[in-house]
């Protein structure tokens, strides 16, 4: 509705740019920014040379012990989507860039071997040779019979368009971290069932070799223990040994805190759910029929009959691994699928097309007195507690910077990091960043001036990267987590700061980040670690190596590995990003705190100037902002640019950087876990996808079915006035199929009155009742010939006074006449429009239009309430039609329209949350005129 | 064929424009009683008593207690000094019972399930603060639920009707049973002479005067009753003496039509003269006859406007607004909105006023005719003019209840009680309730 993706912004071609620089320059807020990749192609939106697969796909990929890495499957699962693409070489790629920091087995020290439960790992890295993109997300599964009882695996997100895993890095690992997390839930489940079973057979080979050892000893009396004694005495020690390690690995296992997920999204079952509440902080993944609920998922434990286990066991290689299935198991795997098959259809289409969507929806979302008249509220309504984040009031103070930065900045420093390391061969590149609450106030005096030197590099790392032919780049990546004793402490750890804290910090940090605002950003990952574990990260910041380092930042740890030409810059980088981000996120937090408080604006005022000055602009990452700025490619390169060296332009393009930040914040923030409907036809995506989501499709095809009948009829604008005006529209026919089409295409100027779905009835058969008129405002009845049919037609005629009836069979309409202009803008027959999603567009931005209209009358005091005591009722009839008329510019009938959705957004103000509102009737007695073609 | 006068789609003078419906019953909707300014109760033959908000539609309360369908109801203000005033319903029942509720907490009060038959009516008598209920006898209670007297059965008998006189008396409508007679029924309530709260009722007189069974006994004010019967006879009483004033038949009886036989006449079906409903204010009665609205003029002793086809079927309850309008419901599934309007000129036809009677009255009556007709010439005409009518049942509206500005409650045989409102009126009302909510949430000082 914000805006219509088919006017998409012209990318001016590198052959241009001779004849750009002659004329004036634009001003610097209007100009587009280049398409960086120009070079590989003329149409930014074209498939990326290169590239041997036809669109987006997730692959998971497993590095066996066996075989190395190879991939295990893709979603979709559809071998025309990877194409040519060779799946097993890029599984190669992603899984050398691990970087979880996984230490399993015996530590010095220990005497028995130590699970590490270790973060998820998330890197960003491209193939340029393959025309590949991928956000790749490592995480380790246990396997007791696996080497250190660790499976690596990944999920990948593949895409040819970088940009689009750069700017929607933190989505995606949100994402894919809900993926994971189901995953991990379920292996650990398995891999307490198998410790089980195994010290079942183990406690029993026990037995068995205890009764052996006492025959023996008995059959023995000459006084000395023989060779086979002993060696069963070995054989019983090594055994016990194995169960206390066994043990040790159950405990350890069960006291892993369990991190609930947040979202029960993986969680249909709702008892199951509950009963994981239940277990939070106490030692649960305890399978053993202990909990009721879970048994039917693990119903072969009651059943186990122990084994005898060997001494030796079988050799590596001879035994058949686990599936991934076996072991997650089968309903969390199922889980993970649902959610992975989720992500694709989420990111499908265009990065353009999904920014706009995400930021029109988070304004969308503000607009929370009218949203619900003509947008798909469930959407705005999913997940509440992401809203809540928004406010940032509920969450601790650390928690709520590491938000922050997650949110708002956090795909940015990935770009920035990732492209100017582009010319060299990347071998694994560990980048720890790291945030110290006492680097915080130096951060402002840094900052205008590394904010600069980033830009250069931007620019340079960019350039770098189009010439570099190396054929992998690691883009960016994310701390691995910590260890098994940090989880530990972390519970003991509050999670929670006072709100006031947090708001009063936001508040005073809030004229710092001002200027300085930045949007390279480190993306600390443990911001997307769930909510548990988030108070326990500073602790496990300290305990990293670099974490007493003054320059902070971020860090390479195989330094040796860069361009020596640029080790040092490297790193003063690092420490300008990490501490301008730290300073600036909170600043960004939403929207609402761009607005200066001294004004004092009321939330409503903010939302309300917030939708307006953010404009639909498609995103403008910084990398393109760094280019904008016209450096020299290679100034970065050639060391050190100073920072007073920069004109004045870079630093307006770096506010505009960071304005764009903002609005990135405030979307990024609001799509999370959105059913982003991703793709239509309004953006020429290279991924044209046969299907997009259920919302879109029905958009989609609404909107063609709407065009063609305000093509085919013409007396579609009293049929459209009739539902604008609140007014039930009855489509009759015989054929069910054609009705069927017709409601769908009217269904896109029914008003909502506040539920989830439209009321749009699609097809009944029996005779219609006051009731159904209270309850639809748009139904497809059929028209039968049998007596049944002679009852509908004759409710029909009986309830004429509250319908409009349009005879699909007979093509005439029966409603009252409609002299207005709104509609005959909305439904020019002669409109250029071709596309259904975009005519749909067209539609949503003039009932904007309307609703906004609806707002200002409804919300008008003085056209509602007598100024003074004595005035009298005319003269409050008369300057409300006098504000319909002459202020709004409404006429005739389009006076009734707005009347009806001023009445809804009245009910839906008043209504009370808890109670539904009484559905009512609203209605007119005016005559009715048929229509014929 | 069918003369029924319609409206058309447009009607400027109506002003319900708006409609909440109010699901609940299981079965029809039979009667609807106020309960006070904003709140009205509605029972039918599902047995269920509800409790509805007038303005807002909302369904305040169930009262369940009734294992048959209701028979009756009557609302019941408890004026006790003591206590708080407490509204109360009565309602009789098929399953012999009467139960009495307590409208605040929806409780039940006192159940009564002593009697011999069905409870047909009940009335209270608010002046003595007594109740009275009426079937196959008639008991007087106490608030209290105490059976103060009662009086003897009556054979073969049932009251169907009963409505307060002066002078303690009640009029009863007596119908008598496999039988067409009718009679109705004065009974004195006097206090005994041998205790404080002990009353006695006593049969007093006995009119014999209708020809069929009494459907309707309305009261008119301090010094007449109107009876009406199946066959069309209407009767004025004095409430006094209880003479007859004057009477009425022949509704159906139409002067456009004076070549039809009086033997075609009476073979009309008796539910197409039948008077359905009365009602009256001080200076007219209004009477549902059949599909037809009359006006009776008390003072001109005549019919001084009528709308013989006022609905396409029986009219079941009529009812006098305060500013010359009428509403009418039907087994039609229809409510009409009529005015009785006076016509400026004398009318191309005139309106056929009552003829009396051929059997019997005739002599006594043709003075009144005649005096009835000087008086016509040099007296405005009325007529009733259709000036809205209401359409959402889909079956007989059964009963209806004006609420004045709050709007008109409607119930229907198809189960559902349909609140028709002012459209307009609801608007602002909304606006004034948005801004005081906008005030609340504290959002209103910020909209600068």
């Amino acid at each position: 509705m914000i805006s219509a993706p088919d006017v998409v912004a012209f990318t001016r071609e590198e052959e241009l740019k001779d004849d750009l620089y002659r004329e004036p320059p634009l001003p610097e807020e209007y100009s587009v920014p280049l398409f960086p990749f120009s070079g590989q192609g003329a149409n930014p939106w074209a498939k990326v040379a290169g590239s041997k697969f036809t669109r987006d796909f997730i692959l998971i990929s497993e590095f066996s012990e066996q075989v190395g890495p190879q991939p295990l499957l893709t979603i979709p699962d559809d071998a025309k989507v990877s194409g040519t693409f060779d799946l097993n070489y890029f599984s190669l790629r992603i899984m050398s860039v691990d970087y979880q920091a996984s230490f399993v087995g015996h530590p010095p020290g220990s005497a028995y071997p130590k699970l590490n439960f270790v973060e998820d790992s998330k890197v960003v890295l491209g193939d340029s040779k393959e025309g590949a993109f991928a956000y790749v997300h490592h995480l380790t599964l246990y396997d007791l019979e696996a080497r250190g009882f660790v499976r690596p695996f990944c999920m990948a997100y593949i895409s040819a368009d970088e940009h689009k895993i750069m700017q929607q890095f933190q989505e995606l690992s949100t994402e894919f971290s809900k993926a994971s997390e189901c995953l991990k839930t379920g292996n650990r489940k398995a891999f307490a069932n198998e410790l089980e079973k195994k010290l079942k057979d183990l406690d029993y080979t026990r037995t068995v070799l205890h009764n052996e050892t006492e025959q023996q000893k008995k059959a023995n009396d000459k006084g000395y223990y023989t060779t086979q004694a002993i060696e069963k005495a070995n054989e019983l020690a090594s055994v016990e040994k194995s169960i206390i390690e066994h043990q040790d690995l159950l405990r350890q296992i069960r006291s892993y805190p369990y991190r609930k997920l947040k979202d029960s999204e993986f969680h249909p079952y709702e008892p199951e759910c509950a009963l994981d509440r239940a277990d939070v902080g106490s030692h649960d993944q305890d399978p053993t029929a202990s909990e009721p609920g879970e048994t039917h998922l693990y119903t072969h434990v009651p059943s186990y009959t122990p084994k005898l286990i060997k001494a030796k066991s079988a050799k590596c290689f001879d035994k058949k691994l686990k599936t991934l299935e076996e072991l997650c198991d089968v309903y969390f795997f199922t889980q993970t699928l649902d959610q992975l098959h989720h992500i694709e259809r989420t990111f499908r289409g265009d990065v353009c097309y999904l920014l706009t969507e995400q930021i029109s929806r988070a304004l969308l979302k503000q607009q929370s007195v009218t949203n619900f008249l003509f947008e798909d509220v469930s959407f705005l309504d999913e997940k509440p507690p992401e809203k809540q984040y928004r406010g940032c009031q509920g969450l601790g103070q650390d928690a709520m910077d590491e938000k922050c930065l997650e949110e708002s900045l956090a795909p940015k420093v990935v770009i920035s990091l990732g492209s100017y390391k582009s010319s060299v061969e990347c071998v694994p590149i560990k980048m720890e960043q790291e945030m110290e609450d006492s680097e915080e106030p130096k951060m402002s005096e840094s900052v205008m001036s590394e904010q600069q030197e980033n830009l250069d590099y931007l620019d340079a790392d960019i350039k770098g990267s189009i010439s570099s032919g190396e054929s992998i780049e690691v883009l960016g990546t994310e701390k691995s987590g910590s260890g098994l004793t940090k989880s530990e402490s972390q519970a003991s750890l509050p999670a929670m700061a006072s709100p006031q804290a947090g708001r009063s910090k936001v508040g005073s940090r809030r004229t710092v980040s001002e200027d300085s605002i930045e949007v390279l950003s480190t993306c600390p990952s443990e911001a997307l670690i769930p909510e548990d574990f988030k108070a326990s990260y500073p602790s496990a910041i300290n305990e990293e190596p670099y974490a007493d380092d003054d320059e902070g930042g971020l860090r390479f740890t195989p330094r040796a590995n860069l361009g020596v030409h640029r080790g040092q810059e490297d790193i003063s980088k690092q420490e300008s990003l990490v501490q301008v981000d730290a300073a600036c996120c909170i600043g960004k937090e939403s929207p609402n705190f761009l607005e200066p408080l001294a004004e004092q604006l009321g939330q409503k005022a903010c939302e309300e100037d917030g939708v307006v000055r953010i404009p639909p602009q498609p995103y403008r990452g910084p990398a393109e902002q760094g280019l904008r700025g016209g450096f020299p490619s290679h100034q970065g390169l050639s060391g050190g640019l100073l920072p007073y060296e920069l004109d004045s332009r870079h630093l307006t393009g770096s506010r505009e950087v960071s304005k764009s930040s903002l609005d990135e914040c405030s979307d990024s923030t609001s799509h999370i876990s959105s059913a982003a409907s991703t793709c239509s036809d309004r953006t020429p995506s290279p991924a044209q996808p046969a299907c997009a989501q259920p919302g879109d499709r029905h958009r989609k095809r609404a909107g063609q079915n709407a065009l063609r009948f305000i093509r085919q009829y013409p007396f579609a604008h009293p049929a459209i006035y009739s539902l604008l005006s609140g007014r039930t529209l009855v489509v009759l026919g015989e054929d069910e199929a054609m009705v069927k089409r017709l409601v769908t295409a009217l269904s896109i100027f029914v008003p909502s009155s506040g539920g989830y779905t439209k009321p749009v009835k699609h097809w009944v058969t029996s005779a219609l009742h006051l009731v159904d008129f209270q309850k639809w405002k748009l139904i497809g009845l059929q028209r039968a010939v049998s007596p049944a049919g002679v009852n509908v037609l004759h409710a029909l005629s009986r309830y004429s006074r509250y319908l409009s009836i349009l005879d699909a069979d007979s093509k005439t309409l029966r409603c009252p006449l409609y002299k207005g202009s709104v509609v005959a803008r909305l439904a020019d027959h002669r409109t250029q429009i071709k596309r259904g999603s975009t005519y749909y567009m067209h539609v949503q931005s003039i009932l904007t239009q309307l609703c906004s209209k609806a707002f200002l009358f409804t919300f008008c005091h003085h056209l509602h309430l007598p100024i003074s005591e004595r005035e009298p009722e005319e003269s409050l009839v008369s300057r409300r039609m006098n504000f319909l008329k002459l202020q709004l510019g409404l006429a005739n009938e389009d006076i009734k329209i707005v009347a009806y959705l001023a009445e809804l957004l009245k009910l839906h103000y008043i209504q009370e949350p808890g109670r539904g509102g009484h559905p009512l009737l609203r209605f007119d007695y005016v005559p009715s005129f048929l229509y014929k073609i | 064929k069918s003369s029924v006068q319609t409206i058309g789609e447009e009607q400027i003078q109506n002003p319900y424009t708006e409609l909440l419906v109010l699901k609940g019953h299981q079965d029809i909707v039979r009667f609807l009683v106020q309960i006070d300014d904003c709140r009205f109760a509605s029972a039918g033959d599902d047995g269920i008593i509800f409790l509805w908000n007038a303005q807002t539609g909302e369904k305040l309360n169930e009262l369940h207690g009734h294992t048959h369908k209701i028979t009756a109801i009557a609302p019941f203000s408890s004026s006790d000094v003591a206590e708080e005033k407490a509204n109360l319903i009565i309602t009789a029942s098929a399953d012999r019972t009467v139960i009495v509720w307590d409208c605040t907490s929806g409780r039940q009060v006192q159940k009564v399930s002593c009697f011999h038959s069905t409870v047909k009516c009940l009335t209270v008598l608010q002046r003595l603060n007594v109740w009275l209920s009426g079937g196959s006898d008639l008991c007087v209670w106490n608030q209290k639920l105490d059976l103060l007297c009662k009086t003897s059965h009556l054979t073969d008998a049932g009251i169907s009707a009963l409505v307060e006189l002066p002078k303690n008396c009640v009029a009863a409508a007596v119908g008598i049973h496999k039988s067409w007679l009718s009679e109705i029924l004065i009974f004195r309530l006097s206090a005994s002479n041998n205790g404080s709260e002990g009353w006695n009722i006593l049969e007093v007189k006995r009119l014999v005067d209708h020809q069929d069974n009494i459907s309707s006994l309305v009261s008119v004010n301090d010094l007449t009753f109107v009876t009406g019967s199946h066959i069309g006879e209407l009767i004025v009483w004095d409430a006094l003496d209880w003479t007859k004033q004057a009477s009425e038949c022949n509704f159906w009886d139409s002067s456009v039509h004076p070549d039809v036989q009086p033997e075609i006449k009476l073979s009309q079906s008796p539910h197409e003269t039948s008077v359905q409903h009365l009602t009256s204010d001080e200076e007219c009665v209004f009477a549902a006859v059949g599909k037809g609205i009359y006006v009776y003029n008390l003072q001109m002793k005549r019919v001084i406007a009528c709308q013989r086809t006022a609905h396409d079927s029986s009219v079941l309850h009529i009812e006098k607004l305060p500013n010359r309008q009428l509403i009418s419901c039907s087994e039609d599934g229809s409510v009409r909105i009529w005015e009785l309007r006076e016509k400026q000129q004398l009318p191309a036809e005139p309106v056929p006023t009552g003829f009396f009677n051929m059997w019997g009255f005739g002599r006594t009556n043709k003075q009144v005719n005649q005096a009835a007709k000087k008086v016509q010439e040099n007296t405005p005409v009325y007529f009733l003019e259709l000036v809205g009518d209401l359409i959402g049942h889909s079956s007989a509206v059964q009963m209806f209840l004006y609420f004045g500005e709050l709007g008109l409650a409607t119930c229907s045989a198809d189960h559902l009680i349909i609140l028709w409102k002012d459209g307009e009126r609801e608007s602002s009302l909304r606006s004034l309730t948005l801004f005081k909510k906008l005030a609340q949430n504290g959002d209103l000082q910020l909209k600068l």
